[in-house]
């Protein structure tokens, strides 16, 4: 994992100095409420129905044991013992007092943490896929260029007040994306060329929200060296370019179908050509100097422990059942990929409390090199965890709530804060995720089912993903009521798509049953080997709208 | 008549007035005795009246292309940058653009809605002097351009970014 030098000390060091001397300024009455506005959300602070919320970078998604324990104390200290994970990788505080904030960020920035440009109209935190540098399919670690991406969009000078907020996601697996990188502004598949060099497949204009986009491929390959300088161009054409009268249509998603994707290909050509040359260029050494943060643990020389877990599983039922669901491949013989989830129902999905930070802490030291991922679903990975050490590792989560077996499935529900806690929500979402938990909580049922994706946002601000969900809710408001209106066939993966509304739409009370008849619907016309959007895009919308209105 | 900070913080008095827009149909009102910054549009419009006075720069508007000016930069003694809003962020493209595209060595003054807390970011992109909204405490502007001592990236201010700093 990254570690800080002396720069990146020095540079943390100063921001939560001159965040204080903000804070402080505000707290005045020397800057207007306006004025500070972006400077605090530039501090992921936002002010929320009940209290300020504070957003913490993890950088794409990689925390210490020390950080967690840190976390751990700071929602101790200054907030009321827990913590959120968000769909970014990222971790929220939902009631720190304003005053208190510089006190924090001086706390974390002591473990190398901050809470820079986690909201606000600048390059958010860069995201990847939480089995980097772990998985067997992948084209490179993808971590190093998210550092390399962190590191040059931290203060960037230029691009500090763009029209909107900027998301960039890294995806490095052929076969999978679990960084959702095609509804990014800019999605990033590591690939390589003809000649075996290494680079990117460049997406723009991907995002949720009002207008949800896939984002379209405006380069096909661009050399690895060449990542920053483009990123740069991209940039100045966005800042110079993207609309700025109407924050509904500021996103540079707005920008590339205004132009059109080959339009805006070819203002960031042309840009590019001016600046592809300059320092900003990287160099071999500097991507190897990032890349040695990045290199294997110390892992033991194993076998697969093959007949061992064979025999656990047999003994063990539940087990068997976690070991399927909850665990994935490791590219390293012996060691396998431990997802905990946050999803115990009757929990809003991603919350842990301060006790259960220190206890992914422990997890991580005990099992896995002291090290955890967060993931975009929400939940908590370890890494490298020996194969022989799964069962005992599964007897510790069980008590604590993270070893549900439900991955991937039905009620692995993607969720905002909804109502419950957001000034901007038309309904309540959380609720609902419980609901529909209830509602399928057999496990074999589940299982039978298979990957469904369920994501659930309070309202158009998508921050549930709603969209890319296989069934997505988007609570909405009628005459001051709360309803949820129901979309089909969304993905975040590879083949990533807008999922279709299906009708009018629902009471809260309505949801589990409604849900409940999509499925029916799905167990009807599936054939053997169809996942709920396989048959969908099969059989199209039109079957699922007979049965639901029927 | 406006205080100008510097770049490092100092303050000066000067007496450059940004000439508005004229309506459509009006003329530029320049006044007599005061050195003047106009659009920059118009500068290239009345070229062979204004090319080398000391006493006419020229400015943009946000949403201007500095590219209009390509290859005359240098015969201007200043040029400013319009924040309409201090958080509309295009001037600090237009700013790059000037010195870092088109050469530019001359005056780089920021106006219209300069507050404290943008003034590191146009110091980065190269402006060297900055009009503060007159509602700010002028005495901070020190201070709020020198919070950071390094930056990661390379700028108008410094062509080695962070990576290649740390390689030599
Ligand atoms: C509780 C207070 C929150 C508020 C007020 C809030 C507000 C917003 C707003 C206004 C947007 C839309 C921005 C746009 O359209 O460009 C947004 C997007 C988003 N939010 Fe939140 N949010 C909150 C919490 C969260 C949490 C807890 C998560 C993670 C679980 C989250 C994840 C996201 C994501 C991923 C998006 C991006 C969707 C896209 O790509 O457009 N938000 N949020
Ligand atoms: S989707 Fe809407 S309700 Fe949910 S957290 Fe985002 S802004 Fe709030």
């Amino acid at each position: 994992m990254y570690v800080y030098d002396e720069h990146d000390r020095q540079m943390a060091a100063e921001r939560v100095a001159q965040f204080r001397d903000q804070t402080e300024r505000a707290l005045a009455g020397e800057l207007a409420e306006d004025e500070f506005l972006p400077l605090r959300l530039q501090n992921g602070l936002y002010v929320q129905r009940l209290a300020p919320m504070l957003r913490i970078c993890v950088p794409y998604g990689m925390m210490r044991s020390d950080q967690l324990r840190r976390l751990a104390r700071i929602t101790r200290d200054y907030d009321k013992g827990y913590a959120h994970f968000t769909t970014r990788q990222n971790v929220q505080l939902n009631w720190p007092a304003l005053e208190d904030v510089p006190d924090i960020l001086a706390e974390l920035a002591e473990v190398e943490m901050h809470a820079n440009q986690t909201s606000g109209n600048c390059i958010r935190n860069t995201t990847t896929d939480q089995f980097s540098g772990v998985q067997s399919d992948e084209i490179a670690d993808p971590r190093p260029y998210c550092e390399i991406i962190r590191q040059w969009s931290t203060f960037h000078p230029e691009f500090a007040f763009l029209p909107r907020k900027f998301k960039v996601a890294v995806n490095a697996s052929e076969h999978t994306d679990r960084a959702a990188i095609q509804v990014h502004d800019i999605g990033l598949q590591m690939v390589r060329n003809e000649a075996g060099e290494l680079g990117f497949r460049v997406h723009v204009g991907g995002g949720l929200g009002r207008t949800p986009m896939v984002g379209p491929v405006i380069r096909e390959f661009l050399p690895e060296m060449d990542l920053l300088t483009y990123l740069e161009a991209v940039l100045r054409v966005y800042n110079r370019y993207g609309r700025r009268d109407n924050k509904f249509k500021a996103r540079i998603k707005i920008l590339v179908k205004a132009l059109t994707p080959e339009g805006f290909a070819e203002k960031v050509e042309a840009e590019w050509q001016h600046i592809k040359d300059s320092p900003t260029r990287l160099t071999p050494e500097a991507v190897q100097r990032i890349q040695a943060y990045f290199t294997e643990p110390d892992y033991a020389n194993l076998d697969n422990a093959t007949d061992l877990l064979a025999s656990q599983r047999f003994e063990h039922r539940e087990f068997d059942q976690w070991l399927t669901h909850n665990v994935d491949t490791h590219k390293k013989p012996g060691y396998a990929i431990v997802s905990l989830t946050m999803k115990k129902t009757g929990t809003p999905p991603g919350d842990v409390s301060d006790k259960q930070l220190e206890q992914i802490a422990e997890l991580a030291d005990e099992f896995s090199f002291g090290e955890i991922r967060v993931t975009h679903q929400q939940n908590v990975v370890l890494a490298d965890v020996r194969q022989d050490r799964l069962l005992e590792l599964w007897q510790a989560i069980t008590p604590m709530g993270f070893g549900t077996a439900n991955l991937n499935t039905l009620t692995d529900v993607i969720c905002c804060p909804g109502g419950d806690y957001c000034a901007l929500a038309n309904a309540k979402s959380i609720p609902v995720a419980e609901a529909i938990q209830r509602q399928f909580d057999d496990l074999d049922y589940l299982y039978d089912l298979g990957n469904i994706d369920l994501n659930i946002s309070g309202c158009m601000n998508a921050c549930g993903h709603h969209h890319v969900g296989n069934i997505g809710v988007l609570g909405v408001d009628k005459k001051g009521q709360e309803f949820y209106q129901i979309s089909l066939g969304g993905s975040s993966h590879h083949d990533a798509s807008i999922g279709k509304i299906l009708g009018p739409s629902f009471a809260r009370d309505e949801m589990p049953q409604v849900i409940s008849k999509i499925i029916d619907v799905y167990v009807d016309k599936r054939t053997e080997e169809e996942t709920f959007l396989d048959t969908y895009r099969r059989v199209g919308i039109d079957p699922f709208k007979e049965r639901v209105y029927a | 008549m406006p205080n100008v900070i510097s770049q490092d913080g100092s303050i000066r008095e000067d007496n450059w007035v940004v000439v508005p827009r004229p309506a459509e149909g009006e003329s530029l009102d320049i006044p007599a005795d005061q050195p003047a910054l106009i659009p920059a549009d118009l500068w290239l419009a009345g070229y062979e009246h204004f090319t080398g006075r000391q006493d006419i720069g020229v400015w943009f508007d946000s949403h201007d292309e500095p590219e209009i000016l390509e290859g005359h930069v240098n015969e201007l003694p200043v040029i400013a940058v319009n924040f309409p809003k201090f958080s509309d962020g295009r001037g600090y493209s237009i700013g790059r653009l000037l010195r870092e595209r088109f050469g530019y060595v001359n005056e780089l003054r920021a106006i219209g809605d300069v507050l404290l807390d943008q003034l590191q970011f146009m110091k980065r992109c190269g402006f060297d002097a900055y009009v503060l909204r007159a509602d700010k405490d002028i005495t901070k502007a020190q201070k709020c351009l020198n919070f950071f001592s390094q930056g990661y990236q390379a700028a108008t201010d410094t062509d080695v970014p962070l990576f290649r700093r740390r390689a030599s």
